[in-house]
């Protein structure tokens, strides 16, 4: 086995350090997407809005039962075939689309069981003093099941920034597809694909280290 | 001036309120007791619609609603007449004991937020709780949380206040400090409705007392004609085993 060409790895890191803004954008954009997209999915799960919940309980069981790759092909490549408005669609918002559907329809079922959690006096105390649902959910209900639901929001973060290389397969040149480029002409693979784990890996350990962070601040809050 | 007339409410098909007929006097202080179990929570909820009874006139003030198609606006509306304190206290676990009591103010009733704050501020002196204006729930002691409940309550304004055995959820070294704020609240002449099991509290501060049993209200009157002279053999039979 030849040694690792350390010295090409290094060059490597700035270039593909370059890509890590589009990385973050996509997974920043697509999270922020899914939030909101999985806070009215759980809030109609908890609710269960006759004529819509059959629609949202399908819609979650299709995005987490199917694979995201499966899920971005059909976006990219295929539903353009069927509706024409989405030719022009390119492959990185195809990719935010395809993150925020697939993590939103996860991210719902810990944002319900969150809102479920709250416990039952906070609900009666909001309605006893006459608050409409939509006020209770705002400023009671909500708020106490992000508290609950932020660590595991934060791991669906991190599987987003992971996911986002699958960008690559929609022919968008992020991390993984710059490196490709870079190792065809070098033909270090290994070399290149091992300076992109390690970037990846640098950027989940950050988050990790914020996430407890998070969680000691979370565990602090509404008790001085 | 309330009045409720044939309020019925059942759980699986059992009846927990049978067709309840009651008229409480403004600035009237009405004690209800009774063995576990007759419906005196589930009458203080209905009147809150924390519960929905399936059938029943009420009416509080100048809301008046027919339980069995009220709209969410009525019951709205009935919900911003009344005040409720809960055995378990239910304060807002994300807010601190000030804006425990600004929330309803702010949010339900529109007032502007300093104004707010300052009945806030007035309504925590008056509950010697001022120096925990900024404190959350988590942090206080059960009898101030049940303190901030009841300023919570009393901020409101409400025609009518309910409290549902507000200190049975209390270490015995809290629940004389309840008792006096509500003998304070007593005082400014609001209207209360109490289900409380302290009788000597029950015979001091109310002007009427009902005991219900199996969901009826079976007797009722002054407490020395309750407590001294009671008539139904039931009503009897609960004093005296309280008594034991
Ligand atoms: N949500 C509910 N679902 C089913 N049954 C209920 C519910 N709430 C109350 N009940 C039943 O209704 C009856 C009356 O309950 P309620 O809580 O009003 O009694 P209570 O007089 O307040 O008793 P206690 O002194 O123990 O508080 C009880 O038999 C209770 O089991
Ligand atoms: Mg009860």
């Amino acid at each position: 086995m030849q040694g690792l060409d350390l010295e090409y790895m290094l060059g490597l890191v700035p270039v593909i350090l370059g890509y890590v803004p589009l990385t973050l954008g996509m997974a920043a954009a697509a999270m922020v997407l899914a939030l909101v997209l999985a806070a009215l999915l759980a809030v109609e799960r908890v609710f269960r809005v006759a004529w819509l919940d059959w629609a949202v309980v399908l819609f979650i069981s299709f995005f987490r039962g199917t694979p995201l790759l499966v899920q971005l092909f059909l976006f990219y490549y295929g539903l353009p075939q069927v509706l024409s408005v989405l030719t022009s669609i390119d492959g990185v918002t195809a990719a935010i689309m395809g993150l925020t559907l697939h993590f939103s329809a996860y991210m719902a079922e810990t944002i319900r069981a969150a809102i479920l959690g709250v416990d039952r006096s906070q609900w009666e105390a909001a309605q006893s003093i006459g608050m409409t649902q939509s006020q209770m959910m705002r400023r009671i209900i909500l708020p106490q099941a992000a508290r609950v639901a932020a660590p595991t929001l934060v791991n669906y973060f991190i599987d987003m920034i992971k996911g986002t290389s699958l960008a690559f397969t929609l022919g968008v040149t992020e991390m993984m597809g710059a490196a490709q480029k870079e190792a065809a002409g070098s033909f270090l693979y290994f070399e290149a694909f091992l300076v992109v784990a390690l970037i990846y890996w640098a950027m989940v350990e950050l988050l990790s280290q914020g996430q407890a962070w998070l969680e000691t601040q979370l565990n602090k809050a509404y008790a001085r | 001036m309330i009045s409720i007339r044939g309020l019925s409410k059942s759980f699986n098909g059992t009846a927990v309120l049978d067709g309840i007929d009651l008229d409480i006097a403004a600035g009237e202080r009405v004690v209800v007791i009774g063995p576990s179990g007759t419906g005196k929570s589930t009458l203080l909820r209905s009147l809150n619609f924390l519960d929905r009874p399936e059938e029943g006139l009420i009416r509080i003030g100048d809301v008046m609603l027919d339980a069995a198609d009220a709209s969410n606006a009525e019951i709205l509306a009935l919900r911003r007449r009344t005040a409720f304190v809960f055995q378990n206290y239910a304060l807002f676990a994300n807010r601190t004991a000030k804006e425990n009591i600004m929330e309803a103010l702010v949010t339900v009733q529109g007032v502007p937020k300093p104004d707010a704050e300052r009945r806030a501020l007035d309504v925590l002196a008056e509950t010697g709780l001022a120096d925990k204006a900024d404190s959350y729930p988590a942090s206080l002691s059960g009898g101030q949380q049940q303190r901030v409940g009841i300023g919570r309550a009393m901020a409101l304004g409400a025609e009518l206040m309910l409290f549902d055995e507000p200190t049975s959820a209390l270490d015995p070294e809290w629940v004389g400090e309840v008792l006096d704020l509500m003998r304070r609240v007593a005082e400014h002449r609001q209207t209360m409705l109490i289900v409380t099991h302290e009788m000597q509290f029950a015979r001091e501060i109310a002007d009427r007392v009902l005991f219900m049993e199996g969901g009826r209200i079976v007797e009722q009157g002054p407490p020395e004609q309750i407590f001294g002279a009671p008539r139904d053999p039931r009503l009897q039979r609960f004093l005296k085993r309280l008594s034991q």
